[in-house]
């Protein structure tokens, strides 16, 4: 029973989102409130039925209905309860269905917002994004149903079924995923905001300041999404990397870059009127790139750890709905751009300036990104051969491109709209300057092995620190109000987020700690002021694996640390996994991972030690980042309906 | 189709994880700059049995073996250059993980220098006509 | 025109994307850069046979097909009939290359599943394996009366793949050797 109602849910989503696409745009179109009033009513409906047949999904995990082809192959009877939840989003039909209804979560947020008494949103405007979300819902829903059916049977059913991926099985993974669709999918959003001005043909300031809050939103899900894979990957990968530069992290990455541009591009075309066009691109782009996403890890283009399930006959379909959504919007900009207004002119030193240098070097990061996870693919396409991207391409460009943007971000902030004067922003700066130069110096005299590369690092953090503080320190004592707009508060919580990232990053890549050593029970290591015993290895039983667990006493100077107790597992489909350990800290994490037994008599292993200083700020800097967003679009002018009162000096 | 897809997956998983059996015990090294040598090196090769991981994260017995003579090519003299040539020649240019500058990887790495250096300009041109917005403006208030 | 722009790399991108899709499913397949180069030099124990060492000047004049395998390796034993029914069919010679692998566990293996192999090179330290650049078992290589390698095939060979891809290149081997 359960796979049919899923179906027949599934089968009217998808007429509910025809009728949720085609009515609101005939009644913008003819100015007819009946008829705009249908997308609100198709888009709650839509919401309705997709999260029954999610529901129903769900519901076969938990009680195991193999019947069902995707639950037999991602579940077993084994599994514990907590990954029934997580396996329905854990495999290719079931996590198209969790986009879907995230998508469906948003549209009706932007349903329940635009219908409210008070809403800013003009009617045919509100009716406009229902259709532009209702039409990419659809495209999915179809895809769905059509291709990657998750309620498809399997007869006779089987008595068991195989097992979720083991590298899925983990708490870290079940919040991971929804968060990172979260942003993903809320892009959709901001597109169908520049969509329905791009059809309605006013291309003002208006529809920036209302799709702003919506961004800020998506990016800091966005944000905190590509954060905690990060951290799972930490952990849960057993080589203590936090970040691969693998295509399916770089698919997250790309429209995390073109977000971050929009933001910031947003900002100028809200406050000044300008560059209305490079925002409506922007805005584009970085829900193509979303979309761009979901092809990669969908339709196995690209080799990646990550592509758990994918198959090429399904891209083809994607890369159709690509062609349809995007080349659509660009045609429709394309036809549009002649209409659009100029903005107000500003000096070559104005936070204007600053904020243009700063949408280029991310957009050529965003491009670097994607030509290199692109390559590959290219190289062989025009027979140049099989040749692999990977970290140290990334990282070195990457790392190059963002020295001048860190270098400005402060002067970014401090710098007027408008026309400011290079001199009063340096003399601003200097004390932010003078004790960044005296942090980076102490860091080189206190920090082990630190090279050029660390106190770089350490004063480029620094400077963003004490730069955006200075800032708000400043500015609140000249406004003599409690409270600066939040519109200022975010970015500067944001910016300081940035710096902690940035000390985070380089402490760990330029002064972590790793040994691989063989270990028989009584041996013992010291790594730098730790010492690490060995005292053996035990067999233990999961719920659907079996383990060995080994025990580490960590000591500083004799004094007890902690005991890290890192494990081997293997899974009954036959996956051996390594579960590390950690300790984690603020200053250092020590983390513990087990290789290959040697010698299963003598209980000797291959052990991984690390010890990976200030790891824990990269994602401490990431939740700044998230919270800043957050604290952003709570600014009180997003509120209000007049422009005009809304500029600020 | 999925089928036979999945099962093959599963017998080549099973493969790969029966390369575990023979374990061989963690490299030696001479001294801790020819480890941090090492360590940088393997980092930038790629294993060809996980296809994304790198050589020094691999628990695969290829690259075991592989970390093994890379190793003894280090202990006999060979430099960076040397060895990368030695795997390239063996397994393709796949197992750089820093593709090398040559003419199929122009584009690569001159490609975003030249859409920074396209970009600048075309921002530069774009600010100068601003300002100079900016000051007709201002003039003619 | 300057509005088009972003359409056109959008269009570029897509173009590459449909031909990477096309391409897809060989996409974990690494082409080996050894095929028509002389097979690497070595010198092995035969499995079972230490104290007979067997290079591979002594392989010449003859075509073969060489197999990696071991006794660890799942898929081997999926390929493994095809391998027994090809011996018998006496097409090419089939030597094989013992992998990383323990002796006893590899005969035991040989005894159980039957042995279509004319000699068995042992390859315990798994140098030989590298130097062919083999990356997982099995893997297959036709070497030619020269040494000189001409086709490769990673994962298991069947009856199928034998016909389409390697028969031709035995064709092709002996119409050359009729040549000289």
């Amino acid at each position: 029973m359960i796979g049919e109602l899923g179906q027949l849910a599934l089968i009217l989503a998808t007429l509910l989102a025809i009728a949720q696409t085609v009515f609101p745009l005939i009644g913008a179109w003819l100015n007819n409130n009946a008829y705009m009033q249908v997308g609100h009513s198709a888009a709650y409906g839509q919401f309705v039925f997709v999260a029954i047949a999610f529901a129903l999904l769900t519901w076969a995990f938990i009680t195991q209905d193999f019947s069902i082809s995707y639950v037999a192959n991602n579940s077993n009877l084994h599994l514990p309860m907590l990954y029934r939840f997580s396996a329905v989003w854990g495999a290719h039909e079931g996590s198209l269905l969790f986009w879907v209804l995230i998508l469906s979560l948003w549209t009706i947020l932007v349903a329940i917002t635009s219908a409210r008494k008070n809403s800013v949103l003009p009617k045919e405007f509100s009716a406009r994004v229902l259709a532009v979300l209702g039409f990419i819902s659809l495209g999915f829903l179809l895809f769905v149903v059509f291709t990657s059916n998750p309620f498809t049977r399997i007869l006779p059913a089987p008595m068991d079924g195989a097992d979720l991926n083991p590298l899925l099985q983990d708490p870290g993974l079940i919040i991971h995923p929804p968060m990172l669709y979260m942003g993903y999918v809320g892009f959709a959003v901001a597109f169908a905001f520049a969509i329905a001005a791009l059809i309605g043909g006013k291309m003002d300031r208006d529809w920036v300041r209302w799709s702003r809050p919506w961004t800020q939103l998506a990016w800091a899900f966005l944000t905190f999404g590509i954060a905690l894979g990060s951290w799972w990957a930490y952990y849960e990968l057993g080589w203590g990397g936090w970040w691969f530069w693998d295509p399916v992290e770089n698919a997250s990455f790309m429209p995390w870059i073109a977000g971050t541009a929009l933001l910031h591009a947003q900002a100028v075309t809200e406050k000044r009127g300008a560059f209305i066009g490079w925002t409506l691109l922007l805005s584009i782009t970085a829900f193509s790139l979303s979309l761009l996403g979901t092809f990669l890890v969908r339709s196995g283009v690209l080799t990646s750890v990550h592509a758990f399930a994918s198959d090429p006959t399904r891209g083809v379909y994607i890369l159709a709905f690509l062609g349809v959504v995007i080349g659509g919007s660009l045609v429709l900009y394309a036809l549009r751009a002649p209409k659009m207004t100029r903005g107000g002119g500003f000096s070559w030193f104005s936070r204007e300036t600053l904020i243009l240098i700063n949408n280029l070097i991310l957009i050529v990061a965003m491009a670097m990104v994607l030509l290199g996870t692109l390559y590959p693919l290219i190289a062989d396409a025009f027979g140049l051969g099989k040749i692999s991207v990977g970290p140290p391409y990334f990282g070195l460009m990457f790392g190059l491109l963002m020295i001048p943007l860190v270098l400005i971000m402060p002067l970014g902030a401090y710098g007027r709209w408008k026309q400011d004067k290079l001199s009063r922003v340096s003399r601003q700066l200097l004390l932010p300057l003078l004790i960044s130069a005296a942090i980076a110096g102490l860091s080189a005299w206190f920090i082990d092995n630190a090279n050029l590369r660390t106190i770089a690092g350490v004063f480029a953090g620094s400077w963003l620190i004490f730069g955006s503080l200075a800032y708000a320190i400043q500015r609140s004592m000249k406004q003599r109000r409690k409270w600066l707009p939040a519109g200022e508060v975010a970015m500067v919580i944001a910016h300081i987020g940035v710096g902690i990232f940035l000390i985070g990053v380089s402490m760990v890549e330029t002064t972590s700690i790793e040994k691989h050593i063989p270990m028989s029970p009584g041996d013992s290591f010291q790594l730098a002021e730790y010492k690490f015993e060995f005292t053996g290895s035990e067999h233990i039983e999961g719920p659907n694996y079996s383990a060995d667990r080994g025990t580490f006493i960590v000591t500083k100077n004799g004094q007890a640390v902690t005991t890290l107790y890192p494990e081997k597992r293997s899974y009954r489909r036959g996956q051996v996994m390594t579960e590390a350990a950690l300790d984690p800290g603020l200053t250092r994490d020590l983390y513990v991972s087990l290789g290959d037994q040697i010698d299963a008599e003598n209980q000797r292993w291959a052990v991984r030690i690390y010890k990976k200083p200030f790891i824990r700020w990269i994602w401490l800097g990431t939740l700044f980042m998230t919270f800043g967003a957050l604290v952003g679009m709570t600014d009180r002018r997003f509120r209000r309906k007049n422009t005009d009162k809304a500029v600020s000096a | 189709m999925h089928n036979k897809q999945l099962i093959y997956l599963i017998i080549l998983l099973s493969g790969l994880l029966a390369l575990t059996a023979l374990a061989a015990p963690p490299l030696k090294f001479d001294s801790p700059e020819q480890e941090l040598r090492f360590n940088s090196l393997v980092a930038e090769l790629r294993c060809l049995v996980c296809q994304n991981q790198n050589l020094a994260d691999s628990d695969a017995e290829l690259a075991q073996d592989l970390r093994r003579v890379i190793l003894q090519q280090m202990q006999a003299g060979h430099s960076n250059r040397q060895i990368k040539q030695f795997l390239v020649e063996r397994y393709g240019e796949f197992i750089l993980y820093r593709p090398p500058l040559e003419k199929s990887t122009l584009l690569l790495w001159l490609g975003p220098l030249v859409l920074l250096l396209t970009g600048a300009i075309a921002v530069g041109m774009g600010i100068s006509k601003r300002t100079k917005q900016f000051y007709d403006e201002r003039g003619s208030k | 025109m300057k509005a088009l722009l972003p359409l056109f790399i959008f269009l570029i991108i897509a173009g590459l994307l449909a031909v990477g899709l096309k391409n897809a499913d060989q996409k974990s397949l690494i082409p080996s850069p050894l095929i028509n180069k002389p097979a690497p030099e070595f010198s092995l124990p035969l499995l079972g046979q230490p104290e007979v060492r067997v290079s591979k000047s002594d392989l010449l004049g003859t075509t073969y097909l060489l197999n990696i395998w071991a006794s660890w390796c799942a898929a081997c034993r999926v390929e493994h009939p095809f391998l027994n029914q090809l011996a018998e069919s006496k097409v090419l010679p089939i030597y094989g290359l013992n992998w990383k692998d323990q002796n006893n566990e590899a005969i035991a293996w040989l005894q159980a599943l039957g042995n279509p192999y004319e000699l068995i090179l042992y390859d315990f330290e798994g140098n030989t394996a590298i130097d062919f650049g083999v990356y997982g078992a099995p893997e297959n290589f036709i070497v030619d009366y020269n040494g000189q390698i001409r086709y490769k095939h990673v994962g298991v060979l069947n009856q199928q793949i034998f016909e389409t891809e390697v028969v031709p290149i035995l064709i092709t081997i002996k119409a050359e050797r009729d040549a000289q």
